[in-house]
């Protein structure tokens, strides 16, 4: 019996440590949420999607410029890291399987999904702006690339490899060769999943600011040019939170929420997307 | 025909209207360093079902994906041997496996559809093959889902996810696909193992109503199928051919002691 009573407080010891740290968790997550709402809401208005951000030392001004910028940063750095992360994850999971090659591309890959973003940053700053000579859009939306490059190659590779090999080997076997299997059967079977990955990505760096501070650094005018600086809303948060200016902050809070608004609807779509996509899933 | 011990001839009489379709020669096979099959001799007949049985791990999975050259797939498999279809060897590495695999098609153990609709479904292999107009192409397939006894089923239903069909009308879609290009030979993987028995019925009865158009291998785990179906059956133990013949004397008067003891239940 008193064994018994003691595997019982045990498994209430543990059951209630793990919630407790759930708790925890959860609690500091709802306090950075609230603090968001609470700062954040209050700066929302028409101004906010349409003015430019301020000069300092005058009041109002909106995010206009920066979302603008944030805006295509991402697409780019999106439309350059993501096929060559596909075509490397589809060359991981399809051709090179098992091969010396596949198995340092996989470990390098590793290595560069954990990476610190401002090294990547210190990287696209050489490879680009240094030659330059000065700051550009361009060589940020490089630097969100390498960030989103690995995130791609991982999950491509992944969903991939999920596809059942039968299926792959039911197209060979009706005479097609390994490429038109994979477009036409692999990519379809796994789309759901490489979709999920290729939001995260946007997710991860959409709201990046260390790479950019070397690279895109930030323009309080609108600016279309990518060989300019072009503003964007990380550093611009970055920039007005620590100002001293009233108005400054409010922005600051304002585009807080805002990546962390558009992040979450990218993760519901995600989310929807998996479900409705879902391999062997049942439509019709 | 070589007279190794091995050689199986099978009885030229019954069969004499049909013509060898395939013939392995002293086919062996390697995973890696293991030999799986040990000099096999077989002929496949046309328009015959040719049943393989024997216990798992005898070789019977393995030289049906030497006959398309599916092993090809994978490093480290080698095949020595000939294995002739229509005379030409197709284990000779100038020969296309696409091509190959157009004349040669394999239905898996697991219904495998794609991830399109059940018309695109059956479609595949022929947008492979060849460029054809619109409406030879509806006609192929519709043609294609009444040879696999599933177009009742799903005349309705074309631009539906292959998926959603049930198992069974999955694999007869399956079925439909392979036979769509309308290759020589079809080669069957346990077609019916992940089956419930009606569904088990009605693939038997379509293989019955393609026997007499295309040359079918079938391997079977399921020795009263292999005696329904087949007009000859080959029996594999341990990468060996023991024995091959047609399927009523296999199952009533084996010549191996092995090949009765396995057809009477004593082992496998």
């Amino acid at each position: 019996m008193r064994r018994r009573t003691i595997r019982r407080l045990k498994n209430v010891a543990a059951l209630g440590l793990s919630a407790a740290a759930t708790l925890i968790g959860l609690a500091f997550l709802g306090a950075i949420l609230w603090t968001l709402f609470a700062e954040g809401l209050s700066g929302f208005s028409v101004s906010l999607f349409t003015q430019m951000t301020p000069p300092p030392g005058s009041s109002g001004g909106g995010l206009l410029n920066a979302i603008y910028g944030s805006v295509i940063l991402t697409l780019l750095g999106i439309s350059m890291g993501a096929p060559v992360g596909v075509l490397a994850g589809t060359y991981l999971a399809e051709y090179g399987r098992s091969s010396r090659l596949s198995t340092a591309v996989r470990f390098i890959n590793d290595v560069l999904l954990s990476a610190p973003s401002i090294i990547i940053g210190l990287f696209a700053y050489e490879l680009v702006v240094a030659p330059m000579g000065h700051f550009s859009a361009i060589s940020g939306a490089l630097a969100l690339a390498i960030i989103a490059m690995p995130v791609i190659v991982r999950t491509t590779e992944d969903m991939l490899t999920l596809v059942p090999q039968g299926m792959k080997d039911a197209s060979t076997a009706l005479g097609a060769y390994p490429w038109r299997t994979i477009v036409s059967v692999a990519y379809p079977a796994a789309r759901s999943g490489m979709v999920t990955g290729l939001l995260l990505a946007v997710a991860r760096i959409s709201g990046e600011s260390a790479p950019l501070l070397f690279t895109a650094l930030n323009n309080q005018f609108w600016s279309t040019n990518l060989r300019e600086p072009i503003a964007n809303l990380p550093v611009v948060i970055f920039t007005f939170a620590l100002s001293p200016y009233q108005n400054w902050q409010q922005l600051a809070w304002s585009a807080a929420l805002l990546i962390t608004l558009t992040i979450l609807v990218l993760s519901i779509i995600a989310r929807i997307a998996v479900s409705r996509l879902s391999p062997g899933g049942r439509r019709g | 025909m070589s007279a190794s011990p091995d050689a199986v001839l099978l009885d030229e009489r019954s069969d004499a209207e049909r013509e060898v379709k395939i013939e392995v020669r002293d086919l062996s096979f390697y995973y890696g360093s293991t030999l799986a099959l040990k000099g096999i001799n077989l002929k496949l007949l046309d328009r015959s079902i040719t049943a393989f049985i024997g216990p798992s791990g005898c070789g019977k999975s393995t030289l049906l994906r030497v006959l398309n050259r599916m092993y090809s797939l994978y490093g480290g498999q080698r095949a020595t041997g000939e294995v002739l279809l229509d005379g030409e060897n197709i284990l000779d590495p100038s020969v296309d496996v696409a091509s190959l695999r157009f004349r040669v098609g394999m239905v898996f153990q697991k219904p495998t559809p794609f991830p399109m609709s059940v018309f695109d479904n059956v479609a595949f292999g022929l947008r492979l093959s060849q460029r054809m107009p619109r409406r030879a192409l509806a006609e192929r397939v519709e043609a294609a889902l009444r040879d696999a006894a599933l177009w009742e089923e799903v005349k309705d239903k074309l631009g539906h996810d292959g998926r959603s069909l049930s198992g069974g009308q999955q694999q007869r879609l399956c079925i439909a696909r392979t036979i769509a290009v309308r290759p020589e030979v079809v080669l069957f993987d346990e077609p019916t193992a992940a089956l419930d028995p009606i569904s088990t019925l009605r693939i038997e009865e379509t293989l019955q109503s393609l026997r007499e158009r295309f040359c079918i291998g079938i391997v079977t785990h399921n020795l009263q199928q292999a005696a329904r179906v087949s007009n000859v059956t080959a029996f594999m133990y341990l990468g060996e051919l023991i024995e091959a013949g047609p399927t009523e004397q296999m199952f009533t008067a084996p010549r191996d002691r092995r090949t009765d003891d396995y057809v009477t239940g004593r082992f496998g």
